[in-house]
Formats: structure tokens, sequence, C-alpha cells
């Protein structure tokens, strides 16, 4: 309590409070730290002025990867809570957080639309989910998804986003690494494209599975893509890290990574990779890409 | 029996003492010539407290004490059980791309008669091998040499043993670098794909992506005091009670034990461990995962490639499915 709010008779301090302004009007960059209004925000697809690209969920960038229409499958029923874990919280209550926050079931969606003409499957991983964890759900999904790809013979998209595996799940979660590398197999024995673009942050069990298992690997500037993460590896060889370390564009220069793609530019080099492994002729329209209605966002529980 | 070298656990303290004093009226009885019926009672009386005591403590050892046993510096390494269980041994080294990487040793021999490609995580036994193997922490290195060897197998039609026990893969600088996380993913790869039969066994830790690329066989064994787990306790608690002392309560809750695992069909066998633990007994641990491994083996025998890959892509696929809870 302030002096303001002693001295204003009850109901007055409602009009002072910052609460009467919509949360996210403006939006302040990490990298410059300048502000951006929102509207502009979202018309340049959570792309500050400054180059930072903002952390987005599933209803966003199905959006902005496909030509027009997409269908939303719904993603598979896992057993809940099998170790019975409780931290802090019961785990059960951290899921029923994280669905509130995001309307999603879990750390994953997939979609079946058009990119550049060609029916693709494209699975996205929402960090805003428990940190996109991959638990028995996600790896669920991510089968699900090349399962989908292998019926309609369609390549599949994947955009990862996780700390690493849901500990929450104990070694289940641990489980999903070779899971989700045996869905992987299945594209590659179809002779279907599998391609990953890796988006902020992409850590732990997931980079050391599906993530790095990509016939073409895209990254978005500036993301943070590696195995351990970088306080883990500071206390490991008690060094700073150099400037850098562990983002999209260290990975190009280490081989890890075929491009580095601004997100307005991937879905035209998803087109073109895709249509020349399907050996499609080539397409001379893309159209650009527009923003779409705001009330995508509140779907994956903010834009950024 | 009492050995003054031995690594006692902390919850091992009175079983020492116990055995200390064993080794004291041992000692007296011999110096002094001491052979009094008096004495000997009273040596075999201790000795058969020290015995119930053990029996009793490794009955029932919680999680966390189980975590202890899977990491005991005496427990039966790599090393110890090539020696014990592969003849014809040659070591093969290198990734033919960058360097050796000790934490995971591998070559050619002969398992009970067979032609086997074996691997393992190797921890170490003494500080300078340690350092020599970093602790079992393997660089990508360390992987694309296990792949290299998979490779091998399936040319020659061999099958791979795995031996898993590592507290996960190296956390550095140099290992990013050179692509840890895909030269983990590239080895699970590895072993979904292979022709040839993999039986892999958890020996000490079984930590992280850092085992599952070595364990993703046809058959998954645990010895009964080791651990498998997706993050270490001491990580997990970590990053839930942003405390590593909590690392007991993480073992707890992330079930990281062998019956646990059983019940969650995560592996397919515990091999039981004498009264003790391995670290007490390495020779008869040893020939128990010996004839673990030759029987699964012979279980394998005269499946085609294809088969065996479909053994392993469903053994994977149903674990945690719904449909697959009975």
């Amino acid at each position: 309590m302030n002096w303001l709010t002693k001295i204003t008779p009850p109901g007055m301090s409602k009009i002072f409070s910052k609460r009467d302004t919509p949360d996210n009007l403006w939006v302040k960059c990490p990298k410059t730290g300048e502000m951006v209004f929102h509207k502009d925000l979202e018309a340049g697809l959570f792309v500050t002025p400054g180059g930072h690209h903002m952390r987005i969920g599933p209803s966003w960038r199905f959006q902005f990867t496909f030509d027009g229409e997409f269908k939303e499958l719904d993603t598979p029923e896992v057993p809940r809570d099998p170790l019975k874990f409780k931290d802090d919280k019961p785990y059960t209550s951290r899921i029923q957080a994280a669905r509130k926050k995001t309307g999603r079931d879990d750390a994953m969606a997939i979609a079946v639309g058009h990119i550049d003409g060609l029916e693709s499957v494209v699975l996205v991983q929402n960090f805003a989910f428990m940190g996109g964890s991959l638990g028995m759900a996600a790896g669920e999904s991510f089968i699900k998804a090349a399962e989908e790809a292998v019926k309609r013979k369609a390549p599949l998209v994947v955009y990862t986003a996780a700390g690493g595996a849901r500990m929450q799940e104990g070694a289940l979660s641990l489980m999903q690494m070779p899971r989700t590398t045996i869905a992987v197999e299945m594209l590659r024995e179809a002779g279907l494209p599998y391609i990953v673009v890796l988006t902020d942050p992409t850590t732990g069990g997931v980079t050391a599975s599906y993530a790095m298992l990509g016939d073409v690997h895209i990254a978005e500037p500036g993301a943070l893509v590696g195995f351990a993460g970088p306080r883990v590896i500071e206390q490991t060889i008690r060094e700073k890290l150099p400037e850098g370390f562990q983002r999209s564009e260290y990975l190009l220069e280490k081989g890890m990574v075929d491009k580095v793609v601004h997100r307005r530019d991937i879905p035209a080099t998803l087109g073109r990779l895709l249509r020349v492994m399907m050996k499609r002729p080539g397409s001379s329209v893309r159209a650009s890409l527009t923003p779409p209605p705001a009330d995508h966002v509140v779907a994956d529980g903010g834009g950024h | 029996m009492s050995d003054p070298t031995r690594t006692y656990l902390d919850f091992e303290r009175p079983l020492a003492e116990l055995e200390a004093k064993i080794e004291e009226l041992e000692n007296l009885a011999g110096t002094s010539g001491d052979d009094s019926p008096d004495t000997a009672e009273e040596t075999a009386r201790l000795r058969h407290k020290a015995n119930e005591q053990l029996a009793a403590l490794y009955s029932k050892l919680d999680p966390w004490r189980k975590t202890q046993v899977a990491r005991h510096p005496e427990r039966p390494h790599f090393r110890d059980y090539r020696k014990a269980l592969i003849e014809d041994f040659e070591e093969l080294c290198g990734d033919r791309r960058f360097s050796e990487d000790a934490a995971i040793v591998g070559g050619l021999g002969r398992f009970r008669g067979r032609s086997v490609v074996v691997i393992g995580h190797e921890k170490g036994h003494d500080t300078e091998s340690r350092i020599k193997h970093n602790f079992g922490m393997a660089r990508p290195e360390g992987y694309r040499k296990a792949i290299r060897l998979m490779d091998m197998a399936e040319k020659f039609d061999l099958p791979v043993l795995t031996f898993v026990d590592t507290a996960g893969a190296y956390p550095g600088l140099g290992a990013e670098e050179r692509g840890q996380s895909e030269a983990i993913a590239r080895s699970t790869e590895r072993c979904l794909t292979l022709g040839t039969p993999l039986i892999s066994t958890i020996t000490g830790e079984g930590g992280s992506g850092g085992a599952v690329a070595l364990a993703s066989g046809n058959v998954v064994m645990m010895l009964e005091h080791s651990i498998y787990s997706v993050i270490s306790p001491e990580g997990c608690a970590s990053i839930l009670w942003k405390d590593s002392a909590r690392a007991k309560d993480a073992a707890v809750a992330m079930k990281v034990t062998a019956p646990d695992l059983m019940a969650l069909k995560i592996v397919d066998q515990t091999i039981p461990e004498p009264i003790g633990g391995a670290h007490r007994h390495p020779a008869e641990t040893m020939q128990a995962v010996g004839n673990a491994i030759e029987q699964h083996l012979i279980a394998l025998d005269g499946k085609s490639p294809a088969e065996l890959r479909q053994q392993r892509r469903e053994r994977f696929l149903a674990i945690g499915r719904l449909d697959a809870a009975e």
C-alpha cells in the first residue's frame, strides 16, 4: 500500500490501478529495450523491429505456416500422472494450470494443411505449456503426426520449443526419446521429408532426439539450441560462456543447422524445400504473410 | 572378511563399526594366539549379527540409498564385466571424425562362444582412470564411436551387448560445439535400426539421454540396485526445489528403481544382486548378468533383421500406451 491507496476512498483505487490498462498493449523488446505496440508486433509476426523473434504458440504457427485453411487434429490421450508425482504442487494441478493458461491439452498441437500448395502435417511444440516439455502426451502426438504424414504421403514439419523432458513423468518421459526416434524412422522408410524448425528455446532430451534428426534443420534467428543448458555448462566448466554460445547463428557455424531463417521467410523456404524433395514443379506464387486475426493469440496463452 | 579399503556408505555406518570390531577381535586372536572358545564365539556372534544387519539393510533400500549403491565406487564397472564375460576382447578406439573418447569403451570379443560387439560406459576405478574416462560422461565422440561399432556389428551380423553406467552425457563447451545432442540422437537411432540383437544392461546409473543412446535395445535389463532416470535426482531437485540437497525426495518422486521401472514396463528384467550388493560380490553378480544376457541371446536366435527391428520398435511404442496397459 502506498500513500495514494491510503487516502483514496474505497472504489476510487480501481481508477488508479494499472489493471485498467490492458496487459501487453506495449511490449518491450528484450534485445533493444524498445517499446513496441502490440498491433505492430502482430503485424510483424511477433518479431520486434530490433529483430528479436518472440516465442509464439501453435495457433500463430499454423496461421503463419499454412497457405490458408488448415485443420487441427485431436491429440492422443495418454495415461495421466502415472507416477503420482508431487513436488510443491501435485503434477495434475500443474497440468490443469497449463491447460487453463493455454487452452490446450498438452505441449504439442498437430494440424494438416497446405504449404506452398503441398499437403503437409505440421507439429508445433508450445513453450507456454510447462516449458514445452516432452512427456507422454507430446511423444504420442509426435508419433501420431508422423503416422498421419505417412498415411497422407505428406511431409512432416515440426517447430520445436522445449526445455527438455518432463521430469514429472520420470523415465516414461525419457522413453519419448527412442519413441519419437522410431516415428522419424517411419518417415524415412516412407521416403517423406521431415523438416525441423528450431525455435527458442530447444534443449535437453528434445534436442537429443527428434530435433536433431531432420532431413533439414532450419533455425529462427537467435534461438537457444543445445543439449545442456548454459547454466549447467557454466557450473561444470566454471567458466563464462562466449557471447552467442548455443544460439542459432553459432549452430550454423558449427554445422548443426542448415540455415538460419527469419520467421517471415520460413513458409517460402519450407515450400521450396518440400517441393524439390517431393519432386513437384516449382511454384511461382507464394502469398506473402499477412497478420492473422487477433483472437488467435489468446488460444495459445499469449503471443510471447 | 572386513576389508579396510572398503568404502562404506552413510547408511552402512553401524555395519562398518561391527565389521571393525570383528576385525579387531580376529587380529587380537591372531597376535596373542588367543584361540579361546570365548573369543571365537564372540567373533561368530558378531559376524552373524553383521550378516543379519546387512541383509536387513539391503532388503529394503529406499530410492536414495539405491542411488548411492548404484554409484558405489567399488561396484563392478564395464572394465570388470568385460574381463569377466568377454574372451578375446580387442578394444576399438576412436570415432574416425574427431577423437577417441574413453568414457565409452567398446570392441570385439567372444561372449560364451559367440562373436559379439560390446559397448559400455566406463566410470573408472581410481583418480587417474576416472579422469581418463571422464567419470563415464561421454562426449559426442563416444556416441559416434558407438555408432561406428554398431555399423560394424551390422556388417558382420554380430549381436551387440551394451553396459549402461553413466550419470549422463558430458555438459561441456566442446561437447556442445561438436553436436552432443545430434550424437546422442543418432546413437539412439542406430540402436533402433540395428538388424542384429541388442541386449542392454543397466549396471549402475542409467542417466538420461546419455544412457538411452546405448540402451534402446531388444531387451533392457537392470541390476537390482541400479537406477534409471530422466535426470539425476540432484538435477531434478535443483530444478524443482532450487535445492540439490533434496535429491532424496527427487529420487523417490521420479521412481528410479528397478521395481518401479518393471512396473512401468520400461525394463524387461531385473537381475537380483547378492545380499550386500554387487560391490560385495562382484564375481557372482557378473555371472548372473552373463547368464541373463545368454538367455536373451538364445531367445533371439534365428530372428531376421526385420523381425529384430520390428520387435524393438513394438517394444518401445508399447511403453506408456493406454491400450498397452492391461
